[in-house]
């Protein structure tokens, strides 16, 4: 079941398009991450998503309803990025706050904030918290209820490792529970193994969208090979391999069907290489070479 | 909705507590209030009872010390929120704006009570410690005094929101109100007196003058004081403008400016984009 759907969206601020002709759905249970440079338009489709901007061509359906509407914000959580709520206040106080808002019991607070690992920091102020902390109340605020669509603005930046393992966790039970995601993150390699789907955004146009082996595929990233040759026969193993660049390692391109070939003729020279490593193409790779193409 | 409005009203109460806006509001009041009973009964004698004297000289107080306090408890109210990043995620609960500045006008009018009941509450003790049971007669001048101010501080509070919109900083929102006071508070009134003076008695002093006397919240605050209780009239130049408009204009002027600023105050929002 779809529960977000954009379709030809277009956003223009002065003239310049922040959105250029984005459509894409996510359907119940996926988690779909959004990819793209600082002001590549990832804030600006998050927030015409939630009813906050008005776009200028185009629609979003949420849950069958306009953004913004009564039912699409009661359907919808958002965890802003950089979000700071006053400090004066404690992290229950902000909690019954919006559970209030939201309709929902305020005693759930506690249960929220336990969950989140921030039930010892409940009665402390806002201003005393850790950036990791801040974030950890704005994700509590983003599970009131049960939502059916969530909006995480970079929702990792900030954690630890631990609180990122714990926080994709929380993701993978909404997701089961059947709530969409649609996250944007920097932290390209942890997405690699915790969304379902990626799209890609550069200059307001989606430039790639699919899941990571389909984009793989289909940017045809060579794999690379690193050897490290034995000191005293360095120049050797570069006549064997006259292909490789690069001091002390050397380091060629192999296209994905020639890997068997690579490694025979390292097998071949194995008295001379001290060590070797064939490096697949990351997420960050995939990342650069999309987004190249895109703005070409 | 009614909850949505309480809630919101609750935290910004709280959050006005913790930023001793209520503490300092209170002790502006008190203070003045104290200072100016005592410079008061001494200049008028015995003309009338203790307590309106008081609270003749608490009506030019007020005047300028309210709506200041009113613009500086609500000059955050949405630049602040945008500041900090939280104006997105509030706006996309499901609660309206209309809700949101609703809330934030309600906990913000507690505290402007808070204070004024304080300054009044001072006031009261000074004219029973100085004229003993005589000062009944001053309790009524004294309960307009409340609810007029509170009139005129919402009014304020609501165009500190309007300002807060239209500014896209807390900064730059705190130098517009005070600028909006200024105006409105000090400049205003001498734009007129100068006016008056230039024209000699001549159709701006007649016909537009009034007009632009009771269109002033604050100038029409201090009229339906002044006109209202004609014991009080002792401490103002204005006195002689008091008598010759209806009590009812500024009394109307009064109760119309809190709901065309908090109209205001709801256009403004509904053009700021989080």
């Amino acid at each position: 079941m779809t529960i977000l759907m954009l379709c030809n969206l277009t956003k223009r601020y002065d003239g310049r398009a922040a959105l250029d002709d984005v459509s894409f759905r996510v359907a119940a249970g996926e988690r779909v991450a959004l990819l793209g440079h600082n002001g590549a338009g990832k804030s600006t489709l998050m927030k015409t998503v939630l009813g906050l901007l008005m776009p200028d061509g185009g629609s979003v359906d949420v849950a069958g309803h306009a953004p913004g509407s009564a039912v699409a914000r009661a359907v919808t959580a958002y965890l802003p990025e950089n979000a700071a709520f006053h400090p004066a206040l404690t992290g229950r106080e902000m909690l019954r706050h919006c559970l209030r808002l939201r309709g929902q019991p305020a005693h759930q607070a506690d249960a929220l904030l336990e969950k989140v690992g921030l039930a010892d920091a409940a009665d402390r102020r806002f201003g005393s918290y850790s950036k990791g902390m801040r974030q950890r109340v704005g994700l509590a605020q983003a599970l009131i209820g049960a939502p059916r669509l969530m909006i995480l603005d970079e929702p990792t930046s900030g954690l630890d490792p631990i609180s990122r393992r714990d926080f994709y966790a929380l993701l993978d039970e909404l997701a089961g529970q059947g709530t969409a995601v649609l996250m944007s993150s920097h932290a390209l390699s942890e997405l690699e193994a915790r969304t379902d789907r990626l799209l890609v955004l550069s200059k307001g146009r989606l430039v790639a969208e699919g899941t990571l082996a389909q984009l793989r595929a289909e940017a045809q990233l060579p794999l690379e090979v690193r050897i490290t040759p034995r000191r005293d026969v360095d120049g050797t193993v570069r006549a064997l391999f006259p292909e490789a660049s690069g001091e002390g390692v050397l380091r060629f391109p192999c296209a994905l069907r020639d890997k068997l070939d690579a490694l025979s003729r390292i097998a071949q020279a194995r008295d001379l290489i001290v060590d070797f490593d064939i490096h697949a193409p990351g997420l960050d790779d995939l990342y650069a070479r999309i987004s190249q193409r895109g703005a070409a | 909705m009614l909850n949505r409005i309480l809630s919101t009203a609750e935290i910004e109460f709280r959050i006005a507590l913790r930023n001793r806006w209520v503490a300092m509001g209170a002790a502006m009041m008190v203070l003045f209030s104290l200072v100016l009973s005592a410079a008061g009964t001494g200049a008028t004698g015995v003309a009338a009872d203790p307590l309106s004297v008081i609270v003749a000289s608490l009506v030019s107080l007020a005047v300028y010390l309210v709506p200041l306090i009113a613009l500086l408890v609500s000059f955050d109210a949405v630049a602040g929120e945008a500041e900090r990043g939280t104006l997105a995620l509030t706006l996309a609960y499901p609660l309206s704006r209309g809700s949101l500045l609703a809330g934030k006008l309600v906990a913000q009018t507690v505290v402007l009570a808070l204070a004024i009941l304080a300054g009044c509450g001072a006031a009261a003790l000074m004219g029973f410690a100085m004229g003993g049971r005589e000062a009944v007669q001053g309790l009524g001048a004294l309960g307009r005094l409340f609810w007029t101010s509170l009139l005129l501080g919402m009014a304020f509070l609501s165009l500190g929101h309007a300002l807060s919109c239209l500014a896209r900083r807390a900064s730059g929102a705190a130098a517009m109100a005070i600028g909006l006071w200024l105006a409105v508070i000090v400049l205003y009134d001498l734009g007129l007196l100068a006016a008056v003076v230039a024209d000699d008695g001549g159709a701006f002093t007649t016909r537009v003058f009034p007009y632009a006397l009771v269109l002033n919240p604050a100038d029409a605050f201090r009229l339906f004081n002044l006109a209202a209780s004609q014991s009080v009239d002792a401490a103002s130049g204005l006195s002689g403008a008091a008598s010759s408009i209806a009590v009812w204009k500024p009394l109307a002027a009064l109760l119309l400016w809190p709901v065309v600023a908090a109209l205001l105050a709801r256009l403004s929002f509904e053009r700021v984009q989080p």
